[in-house]
């Protein structure tokens, strides 16, 4: 389908637009002065500190995995009463609409959009997570520039990536605004409805050239990087299991869960039973492979009972058994996990390290 | 900057060397500007590594019972600990630091005999929170520490900023500047005739003074953003429990979700569990990946722990931690009583 332009100007109509038929999140300066995932209201103050977003390079503090993976997810709730009627019948919680898009998320950037690919693989046959997915619609905004904890090329990504995405705007190098992109067959439907006519313009040809300019650039640095996956897999895996340099690693490792938290592509979860008087909930809740019960036997025994042993499960996970099962890596290279790590261990150097072993 | 991380590679190899030590606790050059990270010397080849700046916010006193238990001979946990005397870790503390040393020695966590401290007279660590804030969140690229400012460089900007105006909370306003054991002491640049930026209490006191439902409105809205990833908690020295009680499911005493309740009751009984323990080494507000300023919690403790006990954590071996003696004159009128209460809710 033929790309359209917005002028800078309009962005603020179309999220009043796309705010009022859906819930509607883009990142926004909160009180402690990072950028995160909020709702767009009544209350929201369109200012050039918001939109100041789509030209930054900063990245929201949380990836987009809390909409799709929530934390709790209440999986089924029962009554726990055992004189009532339906005592102990699990109810499944499951969306009432669940083809029925309404949420939408208005700027991805798509080192978070394409973790989504990535997390379609493990959770193929998850009910709860692939509703989320088809009611969640994603807006994106390419890149041009990159922070320098950025490393998309090298996990397969790209600046200008479109994996994951319905829509992508493509800011435009003379700032008045943006080339819009779309990308799924459901983006054509909604074509009009979310970016109404009058809001929009066709794009010019040179604006089109500029990007197509953009997109060669990009794709050729893609080429120029070496395919970690394949290089990976051909890793043997007791070698890169038993390398030396995981003792290195984890020693500053306090085994807190900030990495696998903020990190778009850890998905473990535990799954647990809270009940509150005579009314019970099962929750799907999120786990971290630095946590030490996440290992743990019923019978005591912690197959992980060592902290570098965790650490270096959250790496090969990542790096060795996902590619090996799944195909890439489960890495986008977003560098949450570098930029918030409190004792800076950087997945970059764990990286050159994997790829050094013989 | 430079020179003082020079002479504490001299030390540090100087122990290593002489076999004073089997393994010595400092810090290695970080990946990104503003960032150092805990590392581990254990030859004297490895002390090249050291460095030592304003940037160091790791407590270090976190890692030493595991370093300590690493050097020891395995066993079984019941089988008693080995004669003879064991190898030493050497480990810098700045004054809080050192603190947390004593309270680990208090609590039996390790052997004042296997540490030698290579004492720090610090002048405070940055936050690089507000290094960020001060040059509106823009891409840093490289950061140079002066003696009482740091150089700071992005992509098209360069700017000069004070260090007193990005020094942590917490060492804003220390009072204990000086390590309270040592083997070794050495002084930072800039931390002769150190006094305090703000008054001790000022932050606590902005809070007390607000009313029950102000109060309540900003603990709820401080830690709404949690993630419960308990970098907090990890980074704390003094926890050192073998199960955390949010780990515990036989009593559940926490639920394991960001429901606020939940997560409310962590950080509220985290701040308890500090009580009279806590130095304010400010590790816990560093480490948060969402910038929450728990400290603020185990500051009011600490504040409460010396007007009715007259004791603060670690200051001498020989006065334990307030709540872990006990005399018949100690107040109990902190209790929650209804005369309290009433008296609060007017």
């Amino acid at each position: 389908m033929e790309p359209l332009k917005i002028d800078k100007e309009n962005l603020k109509d179309i999220l009043q637009v796309i705010s009022k038929d859906y819930k509607t999140f883009c990142p926004q300066k909160t009180d402690k002065g990072f950028r995160d995932w909020r709702i767009i209201n009544r209350d929201t103050e369109f200012d050039s500190e918001f939109f100041s977003y789509f030209d930054e390079v900063t990245l929201p503090k949380s990836s987009i995995k809390p909409f799709f993976f929530p934390q709790p997810e209440t999986l089924l709730t029962f009554n726990y009463d055992p004189k009532a009627e339906d005592a102990f019948l699990p109810k499944q919680c499951l969306d009432k609409e669940p083809d029925k898009i309404d949420t939408v998320l208005f700027g991805v950037r798509p080192c978070d959009a394409r973790s989504l690919i990535l997390n379609d693989m493990p959770f193929k046959d998850d009910p709860y997570y692939n509703i989320r997915r088809k009611k969640i619609f994603l807006i994106g905004i390419s890149c041009t520039k990159q922070s320098s904890t950025c490393f998309c090329l090298w996990t397969g990504g790209s600046p200008l990536g479109t994996d994951g995405l319905d829509i992508i705007l493509h800011p435009l190098d003379d700032e008045t605004g943006y080339v819009i992109e779309f990308i799924s067959k459901r983006s054509e439907e909604l074509k009009d409805t979310i970016f109404p006519e009058k809001f929009c313009s066709k794009a010019s040809q040179s604006e089109l050239d500029e990007i197509a300019a953009r997109k060669e650039k990009s794709k050729s640095a893609l080429k120029s990087m070496p395919n970690l996956a394949e290089q990976l897999k051909q890793k043997e895996l007791m070698a890169v299991y038993n390398a030396p340099f995981w003792q290195d690693v984890a020693m500053s490792c306090i085994n807190c869960g900030a990495c696998t938290f903020l990190c778009p592509t850890c998905y473990c979860f535990d799954i647990q039973d809270e009940v509150v008087k005579k009314r019970g909930r099962r929750i799907r809740y999120w786990d971290s492979c630095m946590f030490p019960l996440f290992t743990q036997h019923a019978s005591g025994h912690n197959p992980r009972g060592d902290k570098v042993k965790r650490v270096r499960n959250r790496f090969l996970h990542k790096f060795k058994y996902f590619p090996d099962r799944f195909g890439p890596v489960s890495c986008v290279g977003c560098g949450r996990c570098i930029k918030e790590c409190p004792v800076n261990i950087d997945i970059r150097e764990v990286i050159r390290n994997l790829l050094a072993v013989k | 900057m430079k020179a003082f991380s020079e002479r504490i590679k001299e030390e540090a190899k100087r122990l290593l060397e002489q076999k004073e030590v089997e393994a010595f606790i400092g810090f290695s050059k970080g990946s990104l500007p503003m960032t150092t990270r805990p590392f581990v010397a254990r030859t004297p080849e490895d002390t090249e590594k050291l460095v030592f700046n304003s940037f160091c916010v790791m407590n270090l006193a976190r890692y030493l019972p595991e370093v300590l238990k690493s050097l020891e001979p395995q066993r079984k946990p019941q089988d008693p600990l080995p004669k003879g005397p064991l190898p030493k870790v050497g480990i810098l503390a700045t004054g809080c630091w050192s603190r947390n040393i004593v309270v680990q020695i208090q609590e039996n966590q390790i052997d004042r005999d296997r540490v030698v401290i290579v004492g720090i007279k610090g002048a405070g660590m940055i936050d690089k929170r507000k290094v960020f804030a001060h040059v509106g969140e823009k891409e840093i690229s490289a950061v140079e520490e002066k003696e009482d400012k740091i150089i700071v460089k992005g992509p098209e900007y360069e700017v000069k900023i004070a260090k007193e105006d990005v020094l942590r909370d917490n060492c804003q306003v220390c009072v204990h500047f000086d390590p309270v054991i040592y083997d070794i002491l050495l002084e930072a640049p800039g931390a002769h005739e150190r006094e305090p930026k703000i008054e001790r209490f000022k932050q606590i006191e902005e809070i007390e003074a607000l009313s029950i439902n102000e109060r309540w409105a900003w603990f709820t809205k401080e830690i709404e953003n949690c993630i419960r990833c308990y970098a907090c908690r990890n980074a704390c020295p003094l926890c050192y429990c073998p199960t955390c009680f949010v780990d515990d499911s036989r009593p559940q005493w926490v639920g394991k979700s960001i429901d606020p309740t939940d997560t409310q009751i962590f950080h509220i009984l985290r701040a308890f569990h500090m009580a009279g323990r806590c130095t304010d080494c400010g590790a816990c507000e560093s480490a948060c990946p969402m910038g929450i300023k728990m400290r603020l919690l185990t500051k009011k403790i600490e504040k409460d722990c010396l007007n009715f006990f007259d004791t603060e954590a670690g200051l001498s071996i020989d006065v334990m931690p307030a709540l872990s003696t006990y005399k018949p004159d100690d107040p109990q009128d902190f209790f929650i009583t209804e005369k309290l209460f009433s008296k609060d809710s007017k």
